[in-house]
């Protein structure tokens, strides 16, 4: 039978496999994509008939449905504005990753250089965005990047810290061990402080990515009030302006979408990268 | 079966901060081909002596002289720590595999003696597996596994076998006898179990604690390598008596908890 051990000499006389064991494992996998679907359909129908049941008007609560039909109708515009966060959000992203590992790294190799800089970061991350996001857009001349710098400012402090707590996390042993093989500095990096970083990292990254998005709204929130820009926040402002309460909700959907697909992927990501060693993705048999 | 002088230690002192001397002034040749333990309760220094020995650890006095190494090996000190000390992310082969890579051997020049070395510890099915799929002595015999990839001339072993139970504990023990009777290795093993030092070596060095010293140097005249029935001989149990004796003798009564 393909499911008995392979280590288990006494295989030909093992007892049969527990298939009620299999059964409920199996149904827990399954729930676990069911359960969430039918809870949030069933929120959806519920929502649905109360704004039908009780005459709600749509410029309070607008119906499922018809938000669904503003998302069509309006889907064009929606989805210009939504690539303009898409991108804002993504490479916010994508340069607090390059700017937190690369300053995590010389941080961990450097003490002083650490001592000079961390209240830099420490100063930006505690200043609220929408305090500084005003500054940023009078100082930068092209609104993309301005928006960009404050969205970075929110996704940047979780990867450093992240990635510098990481590096310095690695078993001692095993830095005794790179020692005694007489280790390169790179090889160091490499081989040991990298992988044993990729836990930390992974869990800022996670944090992060929320953050982007939040950071990118929050920054088209304030540069919306100067009517420069088409992302997806300037578009709730404007509907909020005009009334069009189905409108505000779409867009709504869409960032709330944008979040859940960023959350997703850094999910997935981490499985793939730490699912096969680390405590925190390995999936147990029960 | 001992040659040359191999490591010297000559008043070799350590002491952390100002008020804590972990090792006084321990003198102490060790031999090509000797097996010896450092024996002692916690505390004695024992393992702080083997970092000393491994460079691990700076010397606050005195000098360690090692031969010249051997340029037919990549790297002349092995390392076995009192945990596996394996990396979770790498397959057992890839754990094996690195201290070649940090020579800079490739990987295929380097796979037939990565697979030599797993055979010597009966691992080589399990050459892609991860570590959390392994059991503690199977973790343990990938560490040694390791530690011989490099073929070194010496061997510091640190209680590696301290956590095990006692029949994976036997069984290393047998194992790392081979090894070494094998490989022609000159093996520092730090522990403090009585019957262990006293079925490996071929000398026990008896250390004393607070401050850290050598207390005694005993030989072990019985035949070397030994086998399991060496455990239940008399033999066995007289030289355990004597190491047991010496080594009580240089347990202070403060030491002792009440």
């Amino acid at each position: 039978m393909s499911m008995t051990s392979t280590i288990d000499p006494g295989a030909e006389d093992a007892a049969p496999i527990n298939t009620e064991h299999l059964i409920a494992a199996r149904r827990e996998r399954i729930l676990s994509w069911v359960m969430p679907i039918v809870a949030i359909s069933l929120a959806i129908v519920a929502w649905e008939w109360a704004v039908w049941f009780y005459e709600i008007p749509h410029y309070l609560i607008p119906a499922p449905s018809l938000i669904a039909e503003t998302l069509v109708k309006d889907g064009p515009s929606l989805m210009v504005s939504a690539w303009f966060t898409v991108k804002l959000t993504f490479m916010s992203l994508a340069l607090a990753i390059i700017g937190g590992v690369l300053l995590g790294a010389l941080f961990a190799l450097s003490r002083p250089v650490e001592m000079s800089l961390f209240p830099f970061a420490v100063i930006l991350q505690v200043t609220p965005v929408v305090a500084i996001a005003p500054l940023i857009l009078i100082y930068v001349d092209s609104t993309f990047a301005a928006l960009l710098i404050c969205a970075w400012i929110v996704a940047f402090f979780p990867i450093l810290s992240g990635t510098v707590m990481g590096l310095r996390s690695a078993d001692h042993n095993l830095r005794d061990l790179f020692t005694l093989y007489r280790a390169t500095p790179w090889q160091r990096l490499r081989y040991l402080l990298a992988p044993s970083a990729l836990p930390y990292f992974m869990s800022a990254l996670k944090v992060a990515g929320g953050l982007s998005l939040i950071g990118a709204v929050v920054a088209e929130f304030v540069a919306g009030a100067a009517g420069q820009n088409t992302g997806l926040a300037s578009r709730i402002i404007e509907s909020s302006f005009r009334s069009e309460i189905p409108r505000m909700f779409a867009a709504l959907v869409l960032v709330s979408a944008l979040g859940i697909v960023i959350f997703l992927m850094t999910s997935w990501l981490s499985r793939r990268v730490l699912g096969h060693w680390h405590e925190s993705e390995i999936r147990r048999d029960t | 079966m001992t040659g040359a002088p191999i490591i010297k230690l000559d008043r070799v002192q350590k002491r952390f901060g100002a008020n804590v001397l972990a090792v006084e002034s321990m003198s102490l040749t060790i031999n090509q081909g000797d097996f010896i333990s450092f024996l002692g309760p916690s505390g004695c220094g024992k393992s702080t002596a083997l970092k000393m020995i491994a460079g691990l650890m700076p010397l606050t006095a005195g000098t360690i002289t090692i031969t010249p190494p051997d340029k037919k090996s990549e790297q002349d000190l092995a390392f076995v720590f009192q945990e596996p000390t394996l990396m979770p992310w790498a397959t057992v082969e890839d754990n094996v595999y690195l201290p070649l890579r940090l020579a800079g051997v490739n990987r295929r020049d380097a796979a037939s003696r990565v697979q030599k070395a797993l055979i010597d510890v009966g691992l080589s099915k399990f050459a892609g597996s991860y570590p959390r799929a392994l059991s503690g002595g199977m973790k343990m015999r990938v560490s040694i596994a390791r530690a011989m990839v490099t073929r070194p001339r010496i061997l510091l072993m640190d209680e590696p076998f301290a956590a095990l139970d006692e029949m994976t504990r036997s069984k290393l023990n047998d194992d790392v006898v081979r090894l070494a009777a094998t490989h022609g290795l000159t093996v520092v093993f730090v522990t403090h179990s009585v019957f262990e030092s006293v079925y490996l070596s071929n000398r026990v060095v008896v250390m004393a604690a607070r401050p850290g010293r050598v207390a005694a140097e005993l030989a072990l005249n019985t035949p070397w390598p030994r086998n399991d029935d060496y455990r239940i001989s008399p033999e066995f149990s007289q030289e355990c008596r004597r190491v047991s004796d010496t080594l009580k003798g240089t347990l202070n009564v403060d030491d002792i908890d009440h």
